[in-house]
C-alpha cells in the first residue's frame, strides 16, 4: 500500500520535470529574448508611473524632467546588450528527461531504502493505549500508572503499588521517589519505609547511606519484628566497620529464624565473613533482596556485574563449591539441594549435577521430596 | 496508516528534485536553452509540496504522540498541552532544520510564482542557486539529523521538551527568525545569479529590495521576540545578554540592514551595485554562520563539538562551500559589473555608504566578540568570556555616530547635497535632544550623565526622523488643512523611512531608561512582609502549590500598592517539570505606562523564607515597541508598490541640473 503512495509521489515529482520540458519543447524551445524585454517593460512601467505622479501633482515638472532623463539613460544602457538565443539541442532534453525518469526514482528509492522503515506503521499513543494488555508488557502498564499518577499525584495507594515495581526493575531513584510519595500521602508503614531504604541503598550502588539507614530505623520502630530493616541495618553496621555490633546483629537475626527462611543462608554468609570464617558464601544465584527474600546484598551483585566473565565464573564456581561442602557436612533443605543441582547445570557440570541429585535424594528420602527433586531435575533437562 | 513513512519518503524525493533544480535551470540559462530553464518553476513548486508533506507528517506524529519516532520520544510528552506539542516540532534540532528547509523552499516557490516579470535566465539561475542551498540542507537533514528515524519497541512516554522552551514565545520566535534568515537567501541567490550572469538588470534591483525588506522585517520581529522571551522566561530581567546565540541572529540583522539601505540606492540610483552584491553574500553567510553556531553544538562546548563532530563538520562544510564559493565568485566576477551612477561624497548615496561602513564595522565587532572566544578555546583550550564590557567598548561607540547620522540621511538630496542646509533643518531635533537631556538630568538629580545623553540621542532620532515628512508637507504653506492633506498624501515609503528611524529612537530610549534608571531589590520575605521599590509596595501574601498539565508549581502572591492604593496582584511562580526533573522560574510582570515592575522568585531560603528579586524598569517596553515600529515602517515601505526612480533633486542653483 505504502509503496503505491511512494510510486504516485515519485511519478508526480518526475512529471514536474517532464511536463515543462515537453511543453517548452512544443514551443520550439527558443528562449525569450532574455536580455532586454523585461528590462524595457520595467522602464516603461516607470515612465507611466512618473506620468501619473506628474498628473497628481506629486512630482514637479523639473523633477519629472530629471527622472525621465534618468530612465531614458538606463533604457539605452539596457538595450545595448543582446544575447542571441542558442539553438536547442536534442541531447540536453534526453539528459534532462533521463534525470527525471531514471535518476530521481533511483536516488529516492536507494536513499529511502537506507534510512526508512517502509513496513512500520504509525504508532500514535492513543491507539496503543486502547489495545488490550496481555500482562506481558510491563512498560505499557507502568506508563499507564505513571500517567494516572501524574494527574493524581496524591494517590498514595498508586504510589505504593508502583514503588516495588520500580524497585524490582532496578529503577532505584524512581522507586525512592515513589516510596517517598506513598509515605507522604498514606503515612509511614514499616514496609514502605523499608522499601524506601532499599531503594536508596540500590541507588547508592549497595551502600546503606545515612538516609537509607534513617528509613530502615523508622521501619524498625514501626515493626520491630520485620526482617528487612534488621537485615539492612546489620549490613550497614558491617559496612561502617563496626564488626562486633554487626556480628551481634547477624546472630540475633539468625537466632530469630525458624530455619526455613530463604534469607537465612545469606545471613549466615555475612556472619561468616565477619567472623573471619573461611566458609564461603553458600548462595549461587544472587537476587536483589526484595519482598522479604534477601539474597546477597546489592554491593556483591554490583561487584559481580563489574567483573569480567572469567572472574564471574570463578566467583560463582567458588560459591558452588562452598555450598556443596556445606551440604555434605551439615545437610540442608530440599531447596538448598535443588540450588546446588541448578548451579551445576547452569555451569554445564552435568555429572556433578547428577551426583548432587542422588545425594539430595539420599538426604531426603521422603516420597514427596523425591518426587519434587525429580520433577525439577527433569525440568532442567537432567536425565538419570 | 503510514503517514510518517510517507513524510520520510517525500523528504528523500525532495532531495532528488533539489538536485535537478540545482542543475537543469542554470545549465539552460548558460546555454540559452529555454526548455531546461522552464523546468525551474514547476520543480520549485513540487519541492515545496514534498517538503510541506514531510513537515505535516512530522507534525502529525507530534500531535498523536507517536513515540516510535526517536525525535518525538526525545522532545515530546503525552501530557504536554497541544500548542506545545505543535511548537515542539521545531523546538529541537531536527525539526527546526526541517522548518528551515520548509521556509527555504517556500521562498523558492514564491520566486517561481511571482517571478514572471524577471528575465528568464535570471529567474532560472536564481532558482538553481536556491536549489543548491536546498539540496545541501536536505542532505544535512537526511545524513545527520533525520527527524524520521524510528525505534522499535516504541516507548510509551516521551522525555518532554525542555521546560524553558514550553512557552508561547518559542511557538513564534524561531519561525519568525527563520523566515528572516532564509529570506536573506533570496538576496543571496540574486547576488550569485548576478555574478554568474555578469550583469545586473533593472529587474534585479526591483526584486532584491522588497525581498530583503521582507526578510529584514521578520528578522527584526524575530530578534525582538527572542529578546522579550529571554526577558520574561529566564527570570533575570535582562533583555540582551550578548550571548553567542543572540549575536548569531544579530549579525545577519546588521548585514541585512546595510543591505536594505544599499538596495534602495540600487533601485533608485543604479549605484552601489558592488556593495549590494557583497552585502547580500555577507548577510546570507552570517545567516549560515548563525545556523552553524546554534546547531553544531559548538557553543555548548568546543569539546562536545570535538567528540561528536558529525553535524558540526557537515554544517561547517556547507558554510565553507557557500561562503568561500560565493566570495571567490565575487572576487572573480564583481569587477565585471558595470558601476552605476556617480555621486558626490555629501549626498544621499554618500550617507548610505557611510551607513554601510558603520553597520559592517559594527557587525565585524560582534563577529570578533562571538568567535574569538571559540577560536581561542579550540586552539589553546583557554576559556574566556567576552560579555557586555567588550561590546560596550566596541559596538556601542561605533553605533553612536551612525545613530547621530540617521536623521541627516533622508534629508540629503540624491547625487549631491547641501550639508549646512540640512543641518539647519534639523535645528528642532537638536533642540529637542538638548531639552530631553537637560530634563532627564534634572529629574534624576544629575546622576548618570551617559544615560541622560542617551535619552537626548533618542529624542534626536525621534524628532529628527519626523522632520523630513513634516517639512515636506509644510512646503507650499496654506494652513493646517492643506498641510494635513499633503502630509497624508506623502508616499508610504516616506512614512516607512520615518517610522523605521523613529522605532530606532524608541528602542534607544527604552535601552537608556531600562539600563540607566532601573531599580532592583533582592530580598527574602515571609507572608505579610513588604518590599518597597521605586514607589511601589509589594506585600507578600503567601504561596500555594498548583498542578499544571505536565508540571507542578508554587505560586507566590504579592499585593501591589502605590501611595496606599491597591493596583494589582502579582503572582510569580517556580515550576517543576517531573519528566525532565527541571525547575523553571516564571516571572510576574506588571506594565505601568511604558515601564514595568518585574518580580521573580529565587531558590527557597534555608529558613523557609521566599527569596524575591524585584525590579523596576522604566521605559523598558519601548525597546520592543521600537522594534515593532521599525518592522511597521518596513511593512509600509513594502506596501508602497510604486516603481522607484531617484532622480537628483533639481538644486536651487540652476547650474547643478545634470
Amino acid at each position: 500500500m505504502v509503496w503505491a503512495v511512494f510510486a504516485v509521489l515519485t511519478a508526480l515529482a518526475a512529471l514536474s520535470v517532464l511536463v515543462p520540458l515537453a511543453r517548452a519543447g512544443r514551443s520550439r524551445g527558443v528562449a525569450e529574448d532574455a536580455a532586454t524585454a523585461p528590462d524595457a517593460a520595467i522602464y516603461a512601467d516607470q515612465l507611466a508611473e512618473l506620468e501619473r505622479d506628474v498628473a497628481r501633482g506629486a512630482v514637479s515638472g523639473r523633477e519629472a524632467e530629471a527622472a525621465r532623463a534618468e530612465i531614458g539613460r538606463r533604457l539605452i544602457r539596457a538595450s545595448q546588450r543582446h544575447e542571441p538565443a542558442a539553438p536547442p539541442r536534442r541531447w540536453r532534453l534526453i539528459v534532462a528527461a533521463g534525470l527525471a525518469i531514471v535518476g530521481l526514482p533511483l536516488l529516492a528509492v536507494s536513499l529511502y531504502g537506507g534510512f526508512g522503515a517502509p513496513t512500520l506503521p504509525d504508532l500514535p499513543l492513543a491507539s496503543r493505549q486502547s489495545e488490550p494488555m496481555d500482562g506481558q508488557n510491563l512498560e505499557a502498564l507502568l506508563a499507564r500508572v505513571e500517567s494516572h499518577l501524574a494527574q493524581n499525584p496524591d494517590d498514595g495507594q498508586g504510589w505504593a503499588v508502583l514503588a516495588p515495581v520500580y524497585l524490582r526493575a532496578g529503577r532505584y531513584s524512581d522507586a525512592a521517589a515513589a516510596f517517598s510519595n506513598a509515605i507522604r500521602t498514606n503515612g509511614a508503614t514499616a514496609d514502605l519505609e523499608a522499601g524506601l531504604g532499599e531503594a536508596l541503598t540500590g541507588d547508592a550502588g549497595g551502600v546503606v547511606t545515612a538516609d537509607a539507614r534513617a528509613a530502615f530505623e523508622r521501619a524498625r520502630t514501626l515493626d520491630p519484628n520485620a526482617i528487612r530493616p534488621r537485615f539492612f541495618l546489620a549490613l550497614a553496621l558491617g559496612q561502617d566497620g563496626r564488626t562486633a555490633d554487626a556480628e551481634a546483629a547477624w546472630r540475633a537475626i539468625i537466632d530469630s529464624a525458624s530455619g526455613k527462611e530463604p534469607w537465612l543462608p545469606v545471613a549466615r554468609t555475612q556472619l561468616a565473613t565477619l567472623t573471619g570464617s573461611t566458609e564461603p558464601p553458600p548462595a549461587a544465584a544472587p537476587a536483589a533482596p526484595a519482598a522479604g527474600a534477601p539474597g546477597p546484598d546489592a554491593a556483591e551483585v554490583e561487584a559481580a556485574s563489574e567483573m569480567t566473565p572469567e572472574e564471574r565464573a570463578a566467583m560463582i564456581g567458588n560459591m558452588v563449591e562452598g555450598l556443596s561442602a556445606r551440604l555434605a557436612r551439615e545437610g540442608g533443605t530440599v531447596d538448598d539441594w535443588l540450588r546446588l543441582v541448578r548451579s551445576y547445570v547452569v555451569l554445564g557440570r552435568t555429572d556433578e549435577a547428577r551426583t548432587a541429585l542422588a545425594a539430595a535424594k539420599a538426604a531426603h528420602p521422603d516420597a514427596a521430596d523425591v518426587q519434587r527433586l525429580d520433577t525439577t531435575a527433569a525440568g532442567l533437562g537432567l536425565t538419570e | 496508516m503510514m503517514i510518517t513513512e510517507i513524510g520520510h519518503y517525500a523528504l528523500v524525493l525532495a532531495l532528488g528534485l533539489a538536485f535537478i533544480q540545482s542543475v537543469l535551470p542554470v545549465w539552460g540559462a548558460k546555454t540559452g536553452d529555454g526548455r531546461l530553464m522552464a523546468v525551474a518553476e514547476p520543480v520549485a513548486l513540487a519541492t515545496l509540496g514534498l517538503v510541506a508533506l514531510s513537515f505535516a507528517a512530522l507534525t502529525v506524529a507530534y500531535v498523536r504522540s507517536d513515540f516510535s519516532l526517536v525525535n518525538v520520544f526525545e522532545n515530546s510528552h503525552s501530557a504536554k498541552p497541544m500548542i506545545f506539542k505543535i511548537s515542539g516540532v521545531w523546538g529541537n534540532h531536527e525539526g527546526s532544520m526541517l522548518l528551515w528547509v520548509l521556509i527555504l523552499v517556500l521562498f523558492s516557490a514564491l520566486v517561481a510564482i511571482f517571478g514572471g516579470r524577471l528575465p528568464q535566465t535570471l529567474r532560472a539561475t536564481v532558482l538553481s542557486v536556491q536549489g543548491w542551498v536546498t539540496a545541501a540542507f536536505l542532505l544535512f537533514i537526511l545524513m545527520t539529523s533525520n527527524p524520521f528515524n524510528r525505534m522499535i519497541p516504541a516507548p510509551f512516554e516521551g522525555q518532554d521538551l525542555n521546560p524553558i522552551l514550553q512557552d508561547i514565545g518559542l511557538a513564534i520566535h524561531p519561525p519568525l527568525l527563520y523566515v528572516g534568515y532564509v529570506g536573506v537567501s533570496i538576496a543571496f541567490s540574486f547576488a550569485i545569479a548576478a555574478l554568474i550572469e555578469g550583469r545586473i538588470d533593472a529587474a534585479w534591483a526591483r526584486w532584491v529590495r522588497p525581498w530583503t525588506l521582507a526578510a529584514w522585517i521578520f528578522l527584526t520581529l524575530g530578534i525582538a521576540m527572542g529578546s522579550y522571551w529571554a526577558y520574561y522566561e529566564l527570570g533575570w530581567g535582562g533583555w540582551w545578554f550578548w550571548d553567542p546565540v543572540e549575536n548569531a541572529s544579530f549579525m545577519p540583522w546588521l548585514a541585512a540592514t546595510a543591505l536594505l539601505h544599499s538596495a534602495i540606492v540600487m533601485e533608485k540610483r543604479d549605484a552601489l551595485k558592488i556593495w549590494t552584491v557583497l552585502l547580500a553574500i555577507l548577510a546570507f553567510s552570517l545567516s549560515l554562520l548563525g545556523t552553524f553556531l546554534v546547531r553544531s553544538g559548538v557553543l555548548t562546548s568546543v569539546h562536545a563539538f570535538a567528540t561528536d563532530p558529525t553535524r558540526g563538520v557537515f554544517i561547517l562544510a556547507i558554510l565553507v562551500i557557500f561562503v568561500g564559493g560565493s566570495l571567490a565568485l565575487y572576487a572573480w566576477r564583481a569587477p565585471m559589473l558595470k558601476p552605476g551612477g556617480i555621486f558626490a561624497p555629501v549626498s544621499r548615496e554618500g550617507a548610505l555608504v557611510l551607513n554601510n561602513v558603520f553597520l559592517s564595522a559594527a557587525c565585524a565587532t560582534v563577529f570578533v566578540g562571538t568567535l574569538y572566544p571559540l577560536a581561542l578555546e579550540s586552539v589553546t583550550g583557554e576559556k574566556i568570556s567576552v560579555g557586555a564590557p567588550f561590546f560596550n567598548l566596541t559596538f556601542v561607540p561605533l553605533m553612536i555616530p551612525a545613530l547621530i547620522a540617521i536623521p541627516f540621511g533622508p534629508l540629503l538630496a540624491w547625487k549631491r547635497a547641501d550639508l549646512a542646509g540640512v543641518a539647519e533643518r534639523l535645528a528642532a531635533a537638536a533642540l529637542a535632544a538638548l531639552a530631553a537631556t537637560a530634563v532627564t538630568l534634572w529629574l534624576s538629580g544629575a546622576t548618570g550623565i551617559l544615560a541622560a545623553l542617551a535619552v537626548g540621542l533618542a529624542f534626536w532620532l525621534i524628532v529628527g526622523s519626523l522632520t523630513e515628512p513634516v517639512q515636506r508637507a509644510a512646503r507650499g504653506g496654506g494652513g493646517v488643512g492643506p498641510f494635513l492633506r499633503r502630509f497624508f498624501g506623502l508616499p508610504r515609503a516616506a512614512f516607512g523611512t520615518a517610522l523605521g528611524h523613529l522605532g530606532m529612537g524608541l528602542t534607544v530610549l527604552g535601552i537608556a531608561g531600562a539600563s540607566g534608571y532601573d531599580h532592583e531589590r533582592i530580598t527574602s520575605v515571609v507572608p505579610g512582609e513588604r518590599i518597597e521599590i521605586a514607589g511601589y509596595d509589594l506585600t507578600f501574601e503567601g504561596s500555594t502549590p498548583r498542578q499544571g498539565p505536565n508540571f507542578r508549581e508554587e505560586v507566590a502572591r504579592f499585593a501591589v500598592t502605590r501611595d496606599g492604593l491597591a493596583i494589582a496582584e502579582m503572582a510569580p511562580t517556580k515550576r517543576f517539570y517531573p519528566a525532565r526533573q527541571m525547575p523553571t522560574t516564571e516571572a510576574a510582570i506588571l506594565t505601568r505606562g511604558f515601564s514595568q515592575l518585574y518580580v521573580s522568585l529565587g531558590d527557597p531560603g534555608a529558613d523557609g523564607r521566599t527569596v524575591v528579586r524585584a525590579q523596576f524598569k522604566p521605559m523598558v517596553t519601548l525597546i520592543w515597541l521600537g522594534c515593532v515600529m521599525m518592522a511597521l515602517g518596513g511593512c509600509l515601505s513594502l506596501a508602497d508598490r510604486r516603481l522607484r526612480v531617484g532622480a537628483p533633486r533639481p538644486a536651487r542653483r540652476a547650474e547643478a541640473v545634470a
